[in-house]
């Protein structure tokens, strides 16, 4: 089985699509991140299980396979980059900075306790391997350009990943970034977009409609792909073969088709559990949901 | 092609880029780049108006022209700082520490990043392009964020010992300076360190602090006033936080009488500062706060408004000669 985290796991692959068993390996890995988000929640006793099951996918296929990561060094100056406009999914990102030992495991237990570094939002400052403080939503896209800029102007080929929410499109400033990264040429930019449909207050279409979104990061400038953000192997596919070309001159953006909630079938379907907590024997059915999935 | 006739006309950019002063700030990040700095400039549609456009021509490569997005800039510096760079970036200080007050404190400050951030036209330095060009608040607003340093320097050469200075400093800073038309006060560079007035007269009468664009006007106050025979004492209090609290707390046993003057609010800035420190220490020290009095400044050209609101040499002098009668 594919080691996660291993050195330069972008590099000498003979074919772009994941095999089955690094498919299994990133599902399983997709498991661990939802099963870990409701243990951790169960400390702080309220959370976003919502918001990280939709990313679920997206941070298995960053953190296993796409990204060019070192286990155990999160400072490692060559690194590719991850940040998050939706910082509040954080919770379902610590588990994996532990399993690549980024982090001491032992941290996840004090999860939001006094004196914790994990918070709901992640702190760059205080957790290795968080990249980019946030929080506030709107701010990640931008310091991802600066990121992608540094890093040509410094001759390094690092690539920059930012994952955004599609609730965040409605900030102003993602689209003050949309134009600079595209007049900068900032070809190593990835940016996501989890299109789970819902933010706090309702369905993003109700509240402050973004479509259409392909057709606005085009009209940006931007290289477009979408994609199902709960197919493991299609989003890998698509990463590795962006993360393979160095050349390309348009940053990109991937709209990623997803439901928030994805894996436990009343988070799908019933909106208001962006926030949410569930009682141990709620979690423990909701466990069981996840264990059971197939996607 | 209709072009002006009058040697008088001129354009905008070509007033500014003859603007000597303007020069300061890219002098000195030339010097950086020099040094082999990862030193990266940048500014939001303003290279004229702070003088980058010579940092610009020099080092185009590591110039970045953000446009008419703020907000973006900043957090675009944070980026780039958090990948190894040093950046300055500069626009003007109303845009900076109040429409990107939120980038600033979460990008920048919150997550402890070396970006320097030149605040520049402040106070009521633009005149009578009006109030959503001052800033009479940033000082206020800048020293409230925690992990941020802020210094005002008083010309150019200071500017430029401050950037200087400001290469290796592990914190983030906000800079406050102004058109880059500032009279001189240090005819020659000295080094600056970040957090220590400089000390230019003890009195026992009174003592001036001033930061930044006061510091000329009060110290040719503070020289009018010893001339005439009061025993004024004056501090260049450039660096605004952290503030020098050992030369407030001297100047506060020599003299029985303080004030602060400032181009801001007389409410949270310097005068604030310096209220926190006394008030802390409950020294039996009477303090004037002289600056913007909580208003929005009327509309003239800049010297007006400095003779109308007594910030001038002038007008300082009067505010102090006041004080030394004991008209309040």
């Amino acid at each position: 089985m594919t080691q996660p985290g291993k050195i330069e796991t972008t590099s000498g692959r003979n074919s772009l699509r994941p095999t089955d068993e690094e498919i299994a390996f990133l599902k399983d890995r997709a498991k661990f991140c939802r099963l870990e988000t409701i243990r951790l929640i169960e400390i702080a006793k309220v959370g976003h299980y919502t918001s990280v099951f939709s990313a679920a996918e997206l941070f298995s296929a960053l953190y296993y396979d796409a990204m060019r990561l070192r286990r155990g060094e999160p400072t490692w100056q060559d690194r590719d980059r991850f940040m998050m406009g939706k910082g509040h999914a954080a919770v379902g990102l610590f588990p994996i900075l532990a399993d690549l030992d980024f982090i001491d495991r032992d941290l996840l237990d004090g999860y939001t306790r006094l004196g914790s570094p994990l918070g709901d939002h992640p702190d760059m400052t205080k957790v290795p391997g968080i990249d980019f403080s946030s929080g506030s939503i709107g701010h990640a896209l931008s310091a991802g350009c600066g990121m992608a800029l540094a890093g040509r102007m410094m001759d390094k080929d690092f690539f920059t990943f930012v994952m955004i929410g599609d609730g965040e499109l409605q900030e102003g400033q993602v689209w003050e970034a949309a134009l600079f990264g595209a007049h900068n040429k900032l070809g190593r930019l990835i940016g996501i977009i989890d299109r789970n449909g819902y933010q706090l207050d309702g369905s993003v279409d109700d509240i402050i409609g973004v479509e259409p979104i392909v057709e606005k990061w085009q009209a940006f400038g931007w290289e477009t792909h979408v994609v199902d953000g709960h197919d493991v192997a299609a989003v890998a596919t698509l990463l590795r073969s962006l993360r393979a070309d160095g050349a390309r001159t348009r940053p990109v953006m991937i709209v990623a088709q997803t439901v928030k909630g994805k894996g436990v079938s009343y988070m799908e379907t019933e909106p208001g559990w962006h926030l949410g907590y569930l009682d141990p024997s709620d979690a423990a059915r909701a466990v069981a949901e996840i264990e059971a999935m197939e996607i | 092609m209709n072009k002006p006739l009058s040697e008088k006309s001129w354009q905008y950019r070509q007033l500014n880029a003859v603007t000597p002063g303007l020069d300061a700030l890219s002098d000195a990040l030339i010097e950086l780049v020099a040094a082999g700095e990862p030193i990266v400039a940048g500014t939001a549609d303003l290279q004229y108006s702070n003088g980058l456009s010579k940092f610009h021509a020099q080092h185009p490569d590591r110039f970045v022209q953000f446009g008419i997005s703020e907000q973006n800039m900043v957090s675009s510096a944070a980026g780039m700082a958090a990948v190894g760079m040093k950046p300055y970036v500069a626009t003007f200080a109303s845009f900076l520490a109040l429409l990107c007050c939120e980038q600033i404190r979460m990008d920048v400050a919150y997550s402890k990043l070396p970006v320097r951030l030149i605040g520049h036209h402040a106070g009521i330095s633009l005149g009578f392009y009006g109030t959503s060009h001052h800033a009479t608040e940033d000082l206020a607003i800048m020293r409230s964020i925690a992990n941020l340093t802020v210094i005002a320097p008083a010309d150019g050469n200071q500017l430029m010992e401050v950037i200087k200075a400001s290469n290796d400093y592990p914190h983030p800073i906000y800079i406050r300076i102004q058109r880059g038309r500032d009279p001189e006060v240090y005819a020659q560079r000295q080094p600056f360190t970040i957090g220590k007035a400089i000390s230019h007269h003890t009195g026992t009468d009174l003592t001036i602090i001033a930061t930044g664009s006061t510091v000329h006007p009060a110290l040719e106050a503070t020289r009018a006033l010893r001339a005439a025979g009061a025993s004024v004492g004056f501090l260049d209090m450039a660096t605004v936080k952290p503030i020098d609290r050992n030369a407030i707390l001297e100047a506060a046993a020599q003299s029985p009488q303080i004030l602060t003057v400032e181009e801001h609010n007389v409410l949270g800035g310097l005068g604030g500062a310096v209220a926190e420190v006394l008030a802390g220490e409950g020294l039996p020290v009477k303090l004037t706060r002289h600056g913007i009095y909580d208003e929005y400044s009327l509309i003239a050209p800049p010297t007006h408004l400095y003779a109308h609101y007594e910030l001038d040499a002038k007008g300082i002098e009067k505010r102090a000669t006041r004080l030394l009668e004991g008209r309040a």
